[in-house]
């Protein structure tokens, strides 16, 4: 499988903060992949995804793109409050997907409408694409920004949060159409909360709690220390009876308190 | 009405000042749907305020107004930007620190110099008398210039104003935008600042933007809407300052107020028939 992406001791620290973020932080992102990248608050999930999209530089390590470019990353946002009255139609959203792909050319053409069409069919959601983005649920508007997100990328959707605020249904949804178009070949990579539901979706995770506490396949995660630690509260039944196989490169840490000596890695 | 109209058009400065003043309020306009929706209507009032300061130095220096202001406020465009993203509360509490130091500036040296008369008063509130005919050349450039540029980078201003982030990550030079913004809103408070007066300018950025939002929900639509509005709201102003004999500046921001609440109340009946009809 070829490797899309190469992070090598990814490091970030914010601004007056005294402690790390993301520390040596090494994994790589295969094609067909679904990554989840899981962890409690502030462990340095969304920081690392960050990195990766490029809305932030690391302060150390390095990241590699192979065979795909900077600016191919389909990328669905946290979810953020919309300004309530801001105006956008649900096509207008969608459209700003494919101006990746225009370079200096300023102007959107019937091709860009009907890629961005498509990818709302995709989804099922093509019924919105008149409506005003404003007036949208939660689980509607997660649609059609995934859809922006498919009309950015054709090769690696970057998910930060996406069930994250969703109703149940809207959740179990969500999963679904993302594990259809990772089966379609997209390679994903996801940041969640929800670990239940991440090690069922999830071919690979990646435990972060500043370092890497693990990476590799969901079912070695399972009988990982972190694995076990964190998912204490998850019934068996919920865990995949044979996960999707990944590189065997596997990281496994040792769950220890980190600010209890720094390990060089 | 006619009448009037033709007699007003008979007046040579008149048309100068409809000329100019069209041009800006048409790029006020356009500018300022995403100076609202980005939350950068604090940059707009600064950058009058910095104007205004701009403007008293070239005066009491004996300088030309226009082209000492235009350099100084690109440069306030862009301090103004930097604070407002470096933080987002201590940036408006800077913003408003800088504009009300520039004015207090622009005030004393005005004192010192040539005086506060009524020169002082035409400043802060504009006058129809302001445009020479090397003022309205530049007016007119400079206005094109930002009507070609905002055409040109539409997708990508709407793109970046929506979510900054997703622009960023999928290759948009968001940075660059938001200066590309900053700078022509600063030309845009530079040529309308004699008409409309430092204190009044910010409004013929805020208040089209404002008013097509109420009623409009789409990004096309708020913007041409707004356009449109904001070029009908001078015209009636300065029909109205021309009948009444009243100050043109706070003519135009006034008939934009009555456009206002006429939307408001349009967007508030469309509400309560929507909430009959679900009943």
């Amino acid at each position: 499988m070829a490797t899309l992406i190469e992070c090598d001791s990814l490091s970030y620290r914010y601004e007056q903060s005294s402690v790390w973020a993301v520390k040596d932080v090494s994994f790589t992102v295969d094609e067909g992949d679904y990554i989840c990248v899981v962890g409690e608050n502030g462990s340095g999930k969304s920081t690392l995804i960050r990195m990766v999209i490029g809305l932030i530089k690391p302060m150390g390590g390095g990241i590699a793109f192979k065979g795909i470019g900077h600016n191919e990353i389909g990328y669905l946002p946290q979810q953020a409050p919309v300004q309530s009255d801001f105006p956008a139609s649900v096509m207008e959203v969608v459209l700003t997907g494919r101006l990746n792909k225009k370079g200096f050319l300023p102007f959107l053409g019937k091709s860009d409408a009907m890629a961005a069409e498509a990818n709302l069919e995709r989804l099922g959601a093509l019924g919105l694409r008149r409506r005003a983005y404003r007036e949208l649920s939660g689980g509607q508007r997660q649609r059609v920004l995934l859809a922006r997100a498919l009309c950015a990328s054709e090769k690696l959707l970057v998910l930060d949060e996406p069930v994250t605020g969703l109703d149940p249904l809207a959740q179990s949804e969500m999963y679904r159409i993302i594990r259809e178009l990772n089966e379609g070949g997209l390679t994903v990579l996801m940041v969640s909360h929800d670990v239940a539901g991440a090690v069922r979706a999830a071919g690979r995770i990646l435990h972060m709690d500043t370092e890497a506490l693990f990476f590799g396949n969901t079912d070695r995660y399972l009988l990982s220390e972190p694995g076990r630690g964190f998912l204490s509260g998850v019934a068996p039944r919920d865990i995949p009876p044979g996960a999707p196989h990944g590189a065997d490169a596997d990281i496994t840490k040792d769950a220890h308190p980190k600010r209890e000596g720094t390990s060089d890695v | 009405m006619f009448d009037m109209i033709r007699e007003m058009l008979s007046f040579d400065f008149i048309i100068k000042a409809l000329v100019v003043g069209i041009l800006v309020s048409l790029c006020a306009a356009l500018l300022g749907v995403s100076l609202v929706l980005k939350r950068y209507s604090m940059i707009g009032d600064g950058l009058s305020h910095v104007g205004f300061g701009t403007l008293a130095i070239a005066v009491s220096l004996g300088l030309a107004p226009l082209q000492v202001s235009i350099p100084l406020l690109l440069l306030a465009a862009f301090l103004l930007l930097r604070i407002s993203e470096s933080s987002r509360i201590k940036g408006d509490a800077a913003i408003a620190l800088i504009s009300s130091s520039s004015l207090a500036a622009g005030v004393v040296v005005l004192a010192m110099t040539v005086g506060m008369n009524t020169d002082v008063c035409n400043y802060l509130f504009g006058t129809i008398l302001a445009m020479k005919n090397s003022d309205v050349y530049l007016s007119v450039s400079l206005a094109s210039v930002i009507l070609v540029l905002f055409a040109l980078f539409y997708n990508k201003i709407f793109s970046v104003t929506f979510d900054e982030g997703f622009a960023r990550a999928t290759g948009t030079n968001a940075k660059l935008y938001n200066m590309l913004i900053a700078f022509m809103t600063a030309l845009v408070i530079v040529v309308g600042m004699r008409i409309m007066g430092a204190m009044l300018i910010s409004s013929l950025i805020i208040f089209p933007a404002l008013t097509a939002m109420r009623v409009l929900k789409s990004f096309r639509q708020v913007i041409i809407c707004s356009a449109i509005l904001s070029v009908c709201c001078f015209f009636a102003g300065i029909l109205i300052s021309f009948a009444f004999d009243t100050p043109a500046g706070a003519s135009v921001v006034l008939v934009n107020l009555v456009a206002f609440l006429v939307f408001a109340a349009i967007a508030q009946a469309g509400k309560l028939v929507v909430v009959k009809e679900v009943k």
